[in-house]
């Protein structure tokens, strides 16, 4: 360790150990770039995502005219279509994410704190979720129920805490056994206070890093979903829904496929890189 | 052992049973029936169809009904499909879904395990951080992208291989979509594995055997392959899970006859038991999975078997 070094707190140790890492800035600033141009584009281009332009129709990708990505078999700008595709499944991606993970730590640390018979009856019923084949269900609601923004998003955030409670559990019995709580205790704080200032802020690394590699994840479903047909309404589109629709004109015009897939490809290999970098970056065995 | 089957399959039971009641109940639930069409029936038609079928009883006596076929292994008539009872419906798709995921396991598993010890061997080196790279790609680009670029890439501009369709028994058949189901999978298992490797590699009994001068293609295949398999065999029961729903997908990209189709199909027709009956074929055949995963872990590790 380098005396500059010493007096830093760990967090900001952590996120030196992360920008060390040069495909770690990559992947941040690709990132960031992404969500900069989600942002902007559909607020800044002339064109609309959902009015169809019978003149324009199939026209390919230039720099020259004015759109860049081309456009689609009705005339859309693809450019600003495919910008609403990464809103639309970030944000999903983001807002699910933070559900499941919010259930997973309530339920984690009520197990791993807890114990005993309330430990056994919540990861029992842990372990029979893990059994049921949740993704086909998924796909059922969706079609019975029409499709439905919320459904999704609540679909989603309630499949993928399993993961992070059974995580969480664990920690948390490894957090329980040390000697500051044991301190804690016998200084007369109660349970809660005891749960929410020392255990939950030494698992914030961990959920941190669950969290990231949760996005993807969320992402990936969702984009599964609309690729089904089953995820958001026509004319508003998902990555997802945007490969499917490439996926038909494949033939004559790869480019409608290969721009969105691109794109998908990109968020989700950068967020899998980071939670990995993160995970190798918050581990403090690494000083 | 048989002890530890036979309590399995016990505890699988509750399981099974809070699936059934689940798939059950949500598709009860939803608006509109599996008889109702745009063309109205007339009312007796209407009635003795649905008495046929049991739908004029209370949802109670139904769903008894279905829970006591259940436990004769009779997944009931289907709606949509007449005089065709989900069980043969599931007899006809399943070996589709079966011949392409275990090709696909076992392209994953052979693929994937040896980039994983080639790149384990070589930690650091263009061979460990060449296909490391490709296996992160391969994690995050889904296979409903993969699976139209190798139809645009090998069937279309190529045309080395159909882009679809299905013919019992032909390899040309099975391989696009094998493939492209195993791709994802042999990323996972390669990190899986290296990782593995890496850890087994620097145990002290791996230094002992390189002490006695054996030869590292022997240390690597009958000492480290051990320890390294682990892992992986508890990646397999998540990685089946993954395996049913890519399926689904596949048999979408390609027009395959298997169940994910007949699946969607009947969802979308409100087909009750065919949902149902195949819901609770997806959670069986999970469980089942990770009895097999059990085992595994028993062979694999002692001390784990003295507690099975």
């Amino acid at each position: 360790m380098s005396p500059a070094e010493r007096n830093d707190g760990p967090w900001r140790r952590s996120w030196r150990r992360l920008y060390a890492r040069r495909g770690a800035r990559w992947a941040l600033a690709l990132l960031g770039l992404i969500m900069a141009l989600a942002l902007l584009v559909p607020a800044l281009s002339p064109y609309d995502y959902a009015a169809p332009s019978w003149t324009h129709i199939f026209l390919r990708p230039s720099l020259r005219g004015g759109e860049w990505f081309g456009t689609d078999g009705l005339g859309r700008d693809l450019l600003v279509r495919v910008m609403w595709g990464c809103r639309i499944s970030l944000l999903i991606g983001i807002a699910a994410s933070l559900v499941s993970v919010l259930i997973g730590v309530a339920w984690g640390t009520a197990a791993g704190y807890i114990g005993g018979r309330t430990d056994g009856l919540l990861m029992r019923t842990v372990d029979v979720l893990y059994s049921v084949p949740f993704i086909p269900l998924v796909i059922v609601l969706e079609v019975l129920f029409g499709r439905n923004f919320l459904l999704v998003f609540i679909a989603i955030g309630a499949v993928s805490w399993l993961d992070i409670a059974r995580i969480v559990r664990g920690q948390t019995l490894a957090i329980r056994s040390q000697n500051y709580i044991e301190a804690a205790l016998a200084l007369g704080v109660r349970t809660p206070a005891v749960i929410w200032r020392h255990v939950v802020p030494n698992l914030l690394g961990l959920v941190i890093v669950y969290a990231t590699l949760t996005i993807p994840s969320v992402i990936l479903f969702e984009a599964l979903l609309s690729f089904l047909g089953l995820g958001v309404q026509a004319p508003l589109a998902s990555l997802g829904s945007l490969v499917a629709d490439g996926a038909n004109e494949m033939q004559a015009n790869p480019y409608l496929l290969l721009i969105p897939a691109a794109f998908l490809a990109a968020i989700i290999l950068c967020l899998n890189y980071l939670g990995d970098a993160l995970r190798d970056a918050l581990d403090p065995r690494h000083d | 052992m048989l002890r530890f089957l036979l309590r399995r399959a016990l505890s699988a039971v509750p399981t099974l049973l809070v699936i059934a009641t689940l798939a059950f109940v949500l598709l009860h639930l939803t608006p509109g029936g599996p008889f109702d069409s745009e063309r109205v029936l007339v009312p007796q038609i209407q009635h003795s169809i649905e008495a046929r079928f049991h739908l004029d009883e209370p949802l109670w006596r139904q769903y008894l009904r279905y829970l006591g076929d259940l436990a004769h292994g009779d997944l009931g008539p289907s709606f949509q499909y007449r005089n065709t009872s989900v069980n043969e419906l599931i007899a006809q798709g399943l070996p589709v879904d079966v011949a392409i995921g275990g090709t696909a396991m076992l392209i994953a598993l052979l693929l994937g395990g040896s980039i994983g010890l080639l790149a384990a061997t070589r930690v650091g080196g263009w061979r460990d951080r060449l296909p490391m790279g490709l296996a992160m790609l391969g994690i995050s680009v889904p296979l409903f992208v993969t699976a139209p670029l190798l139809i645009l890439v090998f069937a279309i501009r190529l045309q080395w291989l159909p882009a679809g369709d299905w013919v019992s028994g032909s390899w040309r058949h099975l391989l696009l979509p094998s493939v492209a189901l195993a791709l994802p999978y042999t990323a996972y298992i390669a990190r899986i594995v290296r990782s593995a490797a890496i850890e087994a590699l620097a145990s002290p009994f791996i230094r002992a055997a390189r002490a006695k001068g054996l030869p590292s293609l022997t240390i690597v295949l009958r000492h480290a392959l051990r320890p390294t398999l682990m892992p992986l065999v508890s990646f397999l029961g998540p990685a089946l899970a993954g395996v049913l729903t890519g399926s689904i997908v596949i048999e979408q990209v390609f027009g395959l006859p298997g169940i994910g189709r007949f699946f969607v199909t009947g969802a979308l027709n409100r087909d009750y038991t065919l949902v149902t009956g195949i819901t609770v074929l997806y959670g069986a055949l999970i469980i089942a999975m990770n009895v097999l995963v059990d085992l595994c872990y028993g062979w694999l590790d002692p001390r784990v078997r003295a507690r099975q």
